[in-house]
This record gives structure tokens, sequence and C-alpha cells, in this order.
């Protein structure tokens, strides 16, 4: 054969020709691999590798394709992968342009879920320090939900069944789809921004993983999280949990029980009234009866204590004492006139007042007011009251000889 | 005085009992919070009574405002649960 015969390929028809018979051979395949040497570029393509035991895959999977991915591939992950085989001709590499991406063993939106739940989780999110309390008693309530859903039927019925007198004000969103996020987001902040009510419901009936998504968006979570309002979330069924559960201050199973948990039965209430006012009534009653027998008690121990009743009645024996001796003075100074002075100086010096002037006392033993003459009737510890000729005191006995 | 809440006379009326039972107040003042104590259990039984339930719907306008309007309740009540399930 001469060189005229043998076609003789340039390496871009070459590399053109594997291309082209690539893309015919296989169109549109599945493939199923380990992720490895993942990037997401900047300009928002993503370059990665597909791996098994024996072969390795360079795939790509542009912006337009990966925009909507719930979930972020990491290496180690395993994925199928569909999309077609085709040749980036510049660097002579084959690759798959992959269109979808699922991760194996477990849905996306699952994956998602998980993964998202452990980023808020790491950031604090959940924290339950960050939590407000949620107001025993509201009466406003403000509720972020469909206007024409199933959940604020159910809450309003609840309203309706315990305890009427209260606002309910309803921020209508859209509970699911396109933009969903992004208006219960807002009603979130609306609450907050014009603050009108005393708790904040997020709600909605149940539903798929997909139908409640967007209750498991980032920024739900982050407006419920920077709500100052304290909010409830009330999301699908008793069995779903969504990441605003885990951001909100309270979860509530259902719509309904989220009103049960804030909106109390008249009964209840009418009781709590009720025992209050009895409390009242016998805390006075066993106030004022306390102090009337403490009055009594005093009244009866401070006549007992009283040492005025002994101190008159000396007193008074000692005017006696006086008249009597007085009377017999008068008698001697008849008698014997000459010794009047003598004598009466005598007699002075014995009135008892007298002998008081001259320093000494009376005294008298506590309670009982009994006047002693022996110290052996005395223990210490003792009160004793004493009387010169001019006033009283009192003591404690110290010391007895 | 009319004006005050519901639940504020409620947690006020409980708050004076607490007083009252912790024993340590001068028998006027106890008789001031008794009296007061009354008087905020009839303003609690008063607005019990009052069956004022209001229901509204906040709406957005495009200039960024907010208005309340009345909710009514029976407009919608063909809601089925065709919202939930959505085909694949």
């Amino acid at each position: 054969m001469n060189e005229a015969e043998k076609h003789i390929y340039t390496v871009s028809e070459l590399t053109k020709f594997v291309r082209v018979a690539l893309e015919d051979a296989l169109p549109s395949i599945w493939v199923e691999g380990e992720v490895s040497n993942f990037v997401l570029h900047s300009s928002g393509h993503m370059y990665f590798s597909l791996k098994d035991a024996g072969a390795v895959l360079k795939c790509a999977m542009f912006k337009r394709s990966n925009l909507g991915l719930k979930f972020k591939p990491k290496d180690g992950m395993k994925v199928l992968c569909y999309g077609r085989l085709s040749v980036y001709e510049a660097r002579g590499d084959y690759q798959l342009i992959a269109e979808e991406i699922e991760p194996r063993g477990v849905g996306a939106l699952e994956l998602a879920f998980q993964q998202l739940k452990e980023k808020l989780l790491k950031e604090g999110l959940f924290d339950t320090s960050h939590k407000i309390p949620v107001p025993e008693l509201a009466t406003r309530i403000g509720v972020v939900t469909s206007p024409t859903g199933a959940a604020i039927r159910d809450i309003l019925n609840i309203v309706r069944r315990r305890f009427s007198n209260i606002e309910v004000i309803i921020n209508p969103v859209r509970v699911q789809g396109e933009g969903a996020k992004d208006e219960i987001a807002s009603a979130i902040r609306q609450f907050n921004k014009l603050n009108n009510v005393d708790v904040i419901i997020v709600t909605r009936g149940g539903g798929s993983l997909e139908d409640l998504w967007a209750f498991n968006e980032e920024v739900v979570a982050r407006a419920i999280y920077d709500s100052n309002l304290p909010v409830i979330s009330a999301v699908g069924h008793e069995i779903d949990f969504t990441i605003s559960d885990f951001a909100a201050d309270l979860r509530a199973p259902t719509p309904s029980a989220a009103a049960e948990l804030v909106i109390p039965r008249k009964e209840d209430l009418v009781n709590r009234i009720n025992n209050s006012l009895i409390r009242l009534k016998n805390s006075l009653s066993g106030m004022v009866q306390t102090l009337s027998e403490k009055f009594a008690s005093l009244k009866d121990s401070y006549a007992l204590r009283q040492p005025l009743n002994i101190v008159t009645q000396y007193e008074q024996e000692v005017d006696d004492l006086k008249k009597d001796l007085g009377i017999r003075v008068d008698h001697v100074v008849k008698m014997r006139g000459e010794n009047f002075n003598f004598l009466g100086g005598k007699l002075g010096a014995l009135n008892p007042l007298a002998i008081l002037n001259r320093g000494y006392s009376v005294t008298v033993k506590l309670p009982g007011g009994a006047i002693l003459k022996n110290a052996a009737s005395l223990s210490k510890g003792d009160t004793v009251e004493t009387r010169l000729g001019n006033g009283k005191f009192r003591s404690i006995v110290e010391d007895v000889q | 005085m009319a004006e005050m809440k519901f639940e504020e006379a409620l947690k006020k009326l409980e708050k004076i009992v607490a007083e009252l039972e912790n024993g340590d107040l001068a028998l006027d003042e106890a008789l001031e919070k008794y009296e007061e104590g009354i008087r905020l259990s009839k303003v609690c039984a008063k607005k019990l009574d009052a069956a004022r339930k209001k229901v509204e719907i906040l709406l957005k306008a495009d200039d960024g405002s907010f208005e309340l309007k009345p909710y009514d309740e029976k407009s919608d009540e063909d809601d089925k649960p065709q919202e939930i399930k959505k085909k694949r």
C-alpha cells in the first residue's frame, strides 16, 4: 500500500470520530459508581469522577442540570447518574455529561434533609438555650399557612371550641411548590416586624416529603431562628418531622395540637379564677384569725408582767403606815413635849420612806413581785425589780451568794 | 383599667394570692391587696364572657404596606386533599 491510499487521520478528525461513535452508541445511559475528586466550579459546573474497583469515568454536570439539586454530592458517596457519553476533544478525554444524579441507597430528598439538619445542628440553630417560652395564654395568634387548607380550619375549630375571645391573624402563604419557602420565611419576618401577635404557628396539613419540602428549607429555618416572637411548628402528620420542627420553639404533631397549646379551655380559666378567689378569702380570714389570737395572748401576758400592781400595793401600805405613825407621833408629842424633837427625829428616821432615802432599797422578784428578804430565793438569770428612794430599776441576777 | 388584657389580669390576681398566702403583709396592706384581688377576679370573669372572636387575614399590597381584612371561613370549604398529593 502506498501513501496515497491509506487514510491518515488528523488528531482532531480521529477524536471527532471517537466522539460521534460514542455519542451514537450510548446516547443516554445510567451509570452507578462512587464519587471522587468532586469539584464545584465557581462557574456553577460540577466536575467529578465516578469510580469502581476496576475503572474511573470522568464526569461533568453543568450548571443548568445541577441547579435544582437538593443534596450536595460528596467524595465517597455512592450515586446513580443519568446522562450521555461524549468526548472533550480539546483534552482527548471521554466523559459522561450527567443530567441527573441521585444518591444510591437513600432518596435525594432524604439525603438533603440529613445534610441540612446536620449543618444547622452544628451551627446551633436547634439549641434549646435559644428557644423562647411559648405563652400559656395567647390572646393574639398569628398563623402562617394556606388560607384554604385544612390546617387553618382545624385551628379555628379549636378556637371555637375552647375560647372564643381570641384574635387570629392569618398570613397567607403557599405551602408547597416554587417560591413557597420564601413566602413562608417572609411571613414569619412580617409578623415580627408588625409585632401584632403573641405567638406564631407555622403549619400545613399532611403530605409527601416533596409536599412538605418547603418546611425543610434553610431560609425557613433561619427565619424561625431569628424570630423574636415564639414559633410553634406543626407541619404534616404526627410522624412527619421537618427542619422547621427542630428550629421552632415548640413542635406540635398536628395543627389542632398547636392550637391547643396556646388556647386554654374556658372551664380551666374559670376554675383558675374561682380557685384564686377561694384562696384570697381563706388567706385573709386566716390572717385576721391569727392576729386576733396574737392580740388576746398579748393582752393576758402583759397583765401578768405588770409590776405596777405590786408597787401600788406597797405604796398603799406605806401610806397606811404613815397614817399610823402620824397618829402616834401626835400622841407622844402630847405626852412628852420636851422629847418631841428627838422622838420625832427618830420616828422620822424609822419612816420606811425615809429609810429608802438613806440608801436602803426594796427588791422584789419578778414575775410575782414578792419582796425579797432571802437571797436563797433567787437563782442566776432571775429578773428582779429594785425600788430606791427615788425611782426604780430592773436587773437580772448574775450571781447569788 | 378596662383595657387590661385577660392574661395580665389573671397573672396579677394569682400574684396577689401568692403574696397574701406568704403571710408577711401588715393587715392594712393585706386588706388593700385583697380588695384589688377581688376587683381583678371580676375583670377576668367579665372578659371571659365577652365572646369576641376575631379572625383576620393579613394582606400585603405592592407598595409593601399591610392591611387586615376579616377572614371568611365559609368561602374556602372546597379545599380537598388534592393539594396534598401531587402527581409525580
